[in-house]
């Protein structure tokens, strides 16, 4: 939907930002432009909304010319989201989330009314809404900055690195956020970071960029780590793909059955390591009935479980939970009940069964 | 009476002063503010525009009361002499402050705003201005002051105002009405700057809300 037609963009310098790049944005999913800093993901994305202006090529959204649009009246059809949120310090979070709406005209009503939809959409409060920006926190104004830019329904939205001022913990919420948010809107998201995981792990698509603006590979993640275009790709996606490409990998994992006990429950020494689950089937934890002494089972000996699998998870996910439970036997759930357990082995089978190869 | 001086005189004469120093400044900012703009708007234009109209306050304020009337062609005790002569110093001050203003609003915030789809002037206005209102505020102050201190010379020339108190005591060697001119130029002075001050909390609500979650 968003077309980018051999553009190319010199600054006044003489610095060549992008160079005769040409990609197809599709219409909704999350496309990320990835690559080093100062290889030119700014500057291509704020082509799209003519923050700056192209110096060869065109760009097209749903086939219609950008530059044949008025400036001003384009940025309002087109979400955007910049690192430090920008919002305007004098105005509330409320009055923020209103910019756009009351830019394209819309009645102070409906402008609240939209805003206020907006601001509870990105997980915040009525009360927060009426907060000036310097009362919240880097994550809450950056999901202000989100709210501000979906208040006007707009198809498109461009997000310029907008995770990377806020710690690991509040970017994986609001990458989670960002991701819901898509999907539920079935809105075109193009996002720029230069932080390959963050692109692996949100994008539906990758376009991975290098210095001097040029374009090196446009793939899904999974393809991007199986067949990475030329060495400059494969080194940037990183040294550990071959295990990240398992978690693009959705394989059919047969879990073998697992015995299970409950708290309370007389289990003899010698057993070795026994999966304790609660009256509903969900698991407690591990038992150690390796040696020692038997008896009832004790909440207090209980060991952590490890990471769990759902049913259906990555092979990444059900390698992990195999590597990561002390039984060597790591747990499948299913609907948050234990199905059984899968050992690395099973794992590794159903990935050569597969041919090991994702995507 | 006191210190030798009528009571409604001494009020005349403060109304007198706070307009011929007021006037000018009100003038002066609206002067500036576009001055201001085109100097943070086009970079180039901010060294002489600054240096030029900063030039201008080193003019002496008697010969600029003296050369005024030569200039505008207006009789030599007319107001608008001082007047324009205070409009001067007042743009002397305040271009470089609303360009000092204007420039302080975050990169971050004026890319986040064109992005949203201002217009320049627009933005100008309701995103720039209101962000630079606390460092223009604080121009006007000192403006503010220093026109009030600098209309009292224009006594020399004859345009009455509180300075005429000191030019009556000096003739007529009498502490009183001097005391009483100094007394009245310093409280309208803290006056204007109370003023200014309070006006620039109301405009800033945003500064003092309480912080954090
Ligand atoms: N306004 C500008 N004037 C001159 N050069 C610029 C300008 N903006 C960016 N550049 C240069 O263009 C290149 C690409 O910049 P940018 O698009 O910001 O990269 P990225 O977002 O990938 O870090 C860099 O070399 C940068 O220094
Ligand atoms: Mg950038």
């Amino acid at each position: 939907m968003i077309r980018f037609e051999s553009v190319t963009k010199r600054y006044p310098d003489g610095t060549t930002a992008v160079d005769d790049l040409s990609l197809e944005v599709p219409r909704g999913g999350i496309t990320v432009f990835v690559g080093p800093s100062g290889c030119g993901k700014t500057t291509s994305l704020r082509m799209i909304n003519r923050m700056v202006e192209p110096t060869e090529g065109r760009i097209l959204i749903n086939d219609e010319d950008v530059a044949d649009r008025k400036p001003a009246r384009l940025r309002r059809s087109i979400g955007y989201v910049i690192q430090h949120a920008g919002l305007f310090p004098h105005r509330t979070v409320l009055a923020n989330v209103m910019t756009v709406p009351t830019l394209i005209g819309w009645d102070k009503g409906r402008a609240r009314t939209a805003a206020m939809e907006a601001i509870e959409k990105v997980g915040l409060t009525a009360d927060q809404a009426s907060r000036y920006p310097a009362q919240l926190s880097g994550g809450q104004q950056q999901r202000v900055g989100v709210a501000r830019a979906l208040a006007s329904d707009p198809e498109v939205v461009l997000m310029d690195e907008p995770f990377s001022a806020v710690d690991p913990l509040v970017r994986t919420d609001l990458q989670n956020e960002v991701r819901r948010l898509q999907r539920e809107l079935g809105i075109t998201v193009v996002l720029v970071t230069h932080d390959i995981d963050e692109a692996i792990s949100l994008g539906d698509h990758v376009a991975v960029m290098r210095q001097g603006g040029h374009l090196a590979q446009l793939a899904s993640p999974g393809e991007l780590l199986t067949e990475p275009a030329d060495d400059f790709v494969a080194s940037f996606v990183g040294k550990d793909r071959g295990y990240r490409k398992l978690g693009f990998t959705t394989t059919q994992v047969e879990s073998d059955p697992e015995e299970t006990v409950a708290l309370g429950e007389d289990v003899p020494a010698g057993r070795g390591w026994v999966l304790a689950v609660d009256e509903d089937g969900q698991p407690l934890g591990w038992v150690d009935r390796q040696g020692g002494s038997g008896g009832p089972v004790r909440e207090e000996e209980l060991h952590r479980m490890g990471s769990l699998a759902e049913v259906g998870d990555s092979a990444r996910v059900f390698l992990d939970a195999a590597l990561s439970a002390p039984s060597g036997r790591g747990v499948v759930v299913e609907d948050g009940r234990v199905v059984g357990t899968v050992v690395p082995e099973r794992v590794l089978e159903a990935i050569r069964a597969r041919g090991g190869s994702a995507a | 009476m006191i210190g030798g001086v009528a009571w409604s005189t001494v009020g005349d004469l403060l109304l007198r002063h706070l307009y011929l120093a007021g006037v000018p400044l009100l003038v002066g900012l609206l002067i500036s503010l576009p001055l201001g703009w085109l100097a943070t708007r086009y970079r180039w234009l901010a060294p002489p525009m600054i240096a030029g109209t900063g030039l201008l306050y080193t003019i002496p304020s008697l010969a600029l009361f003296i050369l005024l009337p030569l200039l505008l062609g207006t009789r030599v005790l007319d107001d608008a002499n001082v007047l324009v002569a205070m409009t001067l110093y007042s743009v002397a001050l305040l271009t470089r402050t609303v360009a000092d203003g204007l420039g302080s609003v975050p990169g971050a915030t004026r890319q986040a705003a064109t992005a949203m789809g201002y217009g320049e002037l627009r933005r100008t206005l309701v995103v720039d201005l209101p962000l630079a209102v606390p460092v223009i505020t604080a121009g006007l102050r000192v403006a503010a002051v220093s026109n009030v201190s600098i209309v009292s010379v224009a006594a020399l020339i004859g345009v009455s105002q509180l300075g005429q108190l000191f030019t009556e005591g000096f003739n007529r060697n009498d502490m009183g009405p001097i005391v009483v001119g100094i007394v009245a130029c310093v409280a309208l002075a803290l006056v204007l700057d109370a003023g200014i001050a309070l006006l620039s909390r109301v405009l800033t609500p945003w500064l003092r809300a309480g912080v954090a979650r």
